[in-house]
């Protein structure tokens, strides 16, 4: 593990703290500045965006849609609508250039929840808890279609916290703090990234969605890696970042394709030695020596 | 060794993946419950106009509140996570707020999902529920009084409720106007329900299911299939002769008692009568 105190001291040090929380800050900016657009409305008479995250519609025109919840509806047994398709097949396409689970690092609520337990939880060092395999979500992914279809309903949005508190925030709905606290106390004492990382089938489907998305962070500068572990210690799916970080002597290029990765950002944020940054999966030759020469290192 | 390793990692395997299963079964099972249990919509819930059956809706309303934004009136409301109805879909209660039946039905145009049916191009069309007469001991007008605040404020006024007359039998003397909803033309916006005066509403929109009445699909009412037909399907009609006062027919067509003017014995002015008395005994 890490010795210094908490992740990124170093690059805090190096930067700056504004420059070593730079994602960090433009991700909270982007979770809150969606909720401020939807509440323009409401609160200041304003028309942008109107709906919530499951539907929406941007200056009375542009059509916008949660595919999860058009699968859910079509296994459900209703008929395709034109305005859904269209709103789905947008927010598809934007996932699919920026990378599915965005929406769960920059769009979904609660993932400040979640975020904030994983750092409690490292603070007062908080251990153990069920432990969950990362692959349950996919399990519970497929439950929720097979309960569409079964209860005839989109069974699974009855539970869904994604769903409620989102939709909880934008319709001003007191009650929601039940489930922002129930998916609190999960993660800090339950379950280590227990919501986000394992269970959540919302996760799930938009990281399948978008496999082949564009975006992606490279661990482009890993020949400087000092092997601090901070990045590892941050990131909330800890899994994707080897592959691609310690894959040169397996002659993997640097790019993290792992479709769990939320391209956070924070691996970016937290790393003294600038290893990481944003790029694009194409970018991906590990024959590129990008400082010093391969050989040496292996 | 290797094979012992590879029989103790598939062991592994294997027991993960029930438990995994189990677990997210056991989720299933709690999940299946409870989307049953609601599915019943409560009766003082009312779907906003041009929802689809509820069990359909359930299936097609994403829940974004795209119909509760566009409510000019801001009746709808989403339901939030205490209420007992179906989270996230949108309803309204008519005692509370009843819907305006708005022209030009803008929930419905906002709806993306097809959850509201954008066939429904004419208010008046709408069934959101109907409205029932549900407390006779408590309405005031089955009192005999003349309250008629549902029928007044009734959008289709005489179409939906009109107020039908009978004999009051208390006074001897008065008619009770019973308001009697027409579920041909009620849309169930609520309006009636709202209105009443008393403390609890005695006239309320139910869900049809809860409130309508079906006959079974081999019923005939006689009268109806006579005048369908132009004729009794059965025996020849035949009057009432020996039981009729002197000078009355009978009506089949509804009107009931009819007086024959010509048959008559007395003249149609009381005052003939009397002044024939006393004509007779001077």
């Amino acid at each position: 593990m890490s010795a210094t105190i908490y992740p990124g001291k170093a690059a805090v040090e190096t930067y700056g703290w504004l420059q070593a929380h730079k994602w960090l800050l433009l991700r909270r900016l982007s979770q809150t500045s969606i909720f401020v657009l939807f509440l323009l409305e409401p609160m200041a008479g304003i028309w942008i965006i109107k709906g919530n995250l499951a539907s929406s519609l941007i200056f009375d025109v542009l059509p916008l849609s949660d595919p999860f919840l058009l699968l859910q509806s079509l296994f459900a047994g209703h008929a395709l609508e034109t305005t859904l398709m269209t709103g789905t097949l947008i927010v598809t396409v934007f996932y699919l250039l920026v990378g599915g689970r965005v929406y769960c690092s920059w769009v979904c609520p609660l993932n400040m929840v979640t975020d904030l337990a994983a750092r409690l939880r490292g603070k007062f060092k908080i251990k153990g808890g069920i432990h969950f395999s990362r692959q349950l979500r996919y399990w519970v992914l497929g439950m929720t279609f097979i309960m569409a279809t079964v209860t005839g309903t989109m069974a699974w949005e009855l539970f869904s916290p994604v769903s409620a508190v989102q939709r909880g925030i934008i319709f001003g709905m007191g009650s929601i703090w039940i489930i922002v606290m129930a998916v609190f106390v999960f993660d800090l004492f339950i379950s280590r990234h227990g919501w986000c990382g394992h269970l959540c089938p919302v996760g799930a489907f938009y990281s399948i969605l978008a496999i082949p998305s564009l975006v992606r962070v490279s661990a482009v500068n890993r020949d400087q890696c000092d092997d601090c572990m901070d990045c590892f210690t941050v990131c909330p799916e800890k899994q994707v970042i080897n592959p691609a970080l310690k894959g040169q002597e397996f002659n993997r290029g640097p790019v993290i394709l792992s479709a769990n990765c939320t391209n956070c950002g924070r691996c970016i944020d937290v790393c003294a030695k600038e290893v990481f940054k944003f790029s694009h999966r194409f970018k991906n030759s590990s024959h590129i020596p990008v400082v010093g020469n391969k050989e040496a290192r292996s | 060794m290797k094979q012992a390793n590879s029989i103790s990692n598939r062991r592994q395997f294997l027991a993960d993946t029930a438990r995994t299963a189990s677990a997210v079964t056991l989720l299933a099972f709690g999940l299946g419950l409870y989307a049953r249990q609601v599915q019943s919509l409560p009766a003082t819930a009312i779907r906003p106009p041009g929802a689809i059956a509820e069990k359909n809706f359930l299936s097609a309303c994403v829940r974004c509140g795209l119909c509760v934004r566009d409510c000019p009136y801001d009746i709808l409301k989403l339901a939030g996570p205490a209420d007992t109805i179906s989270i996230g879909t949108p309803y309204f209660e008519a005692r509370k707020i009843p819907c305006e039946m708005c022209d030009d039905i803008p929930c419905v145009k906002a709806c993306p999902s097809g959850a509201l049916d954008k066939d429904l191009l004419d208010i008046d069309n709408a069934r959101m529920g109907l409205a029932v007469l549900i407390d006779q001991e408590t309405c005031l007008n089955f009192q005999g009084l003349r309250c008629d605040v549902c029928y007044r404020v009734c959008p289709l006024i005489d179409k939906a409720i009109t107020l039908d007359l009978q004999h009051n039998r208390r006074s001897g003397k008065h008619s009770l106007f019973i308001p009697v909803v027409h579920s041909d033309a009620c849309t169930g916006c609520g309006k009636c329900e709202h209105a009443c005066v008393l403390e609890e509403s005695a006239i309320r929109v139910l869900p049809y299911t809860l409130a309508k009445g079906e006959l079974g699909e081999h019923y005939r009412f006689g009268w109806k299939e006579k005048q369908k037909a132009g004729k009794s399907l059965v025996t020849p009609d035949e009057q009432h002769e020996f039981n009729l006062p002197k000078g009355m027919e009978y009506d089949y067509d509804g009107k009931g008692l009819i007086q024959n003017n010509d048959d008559v014995p007395f003249s149609s002015n009381p005052l003939d009568s009397l002044n024939r008395q006393t004509e007779q005994n001077p």
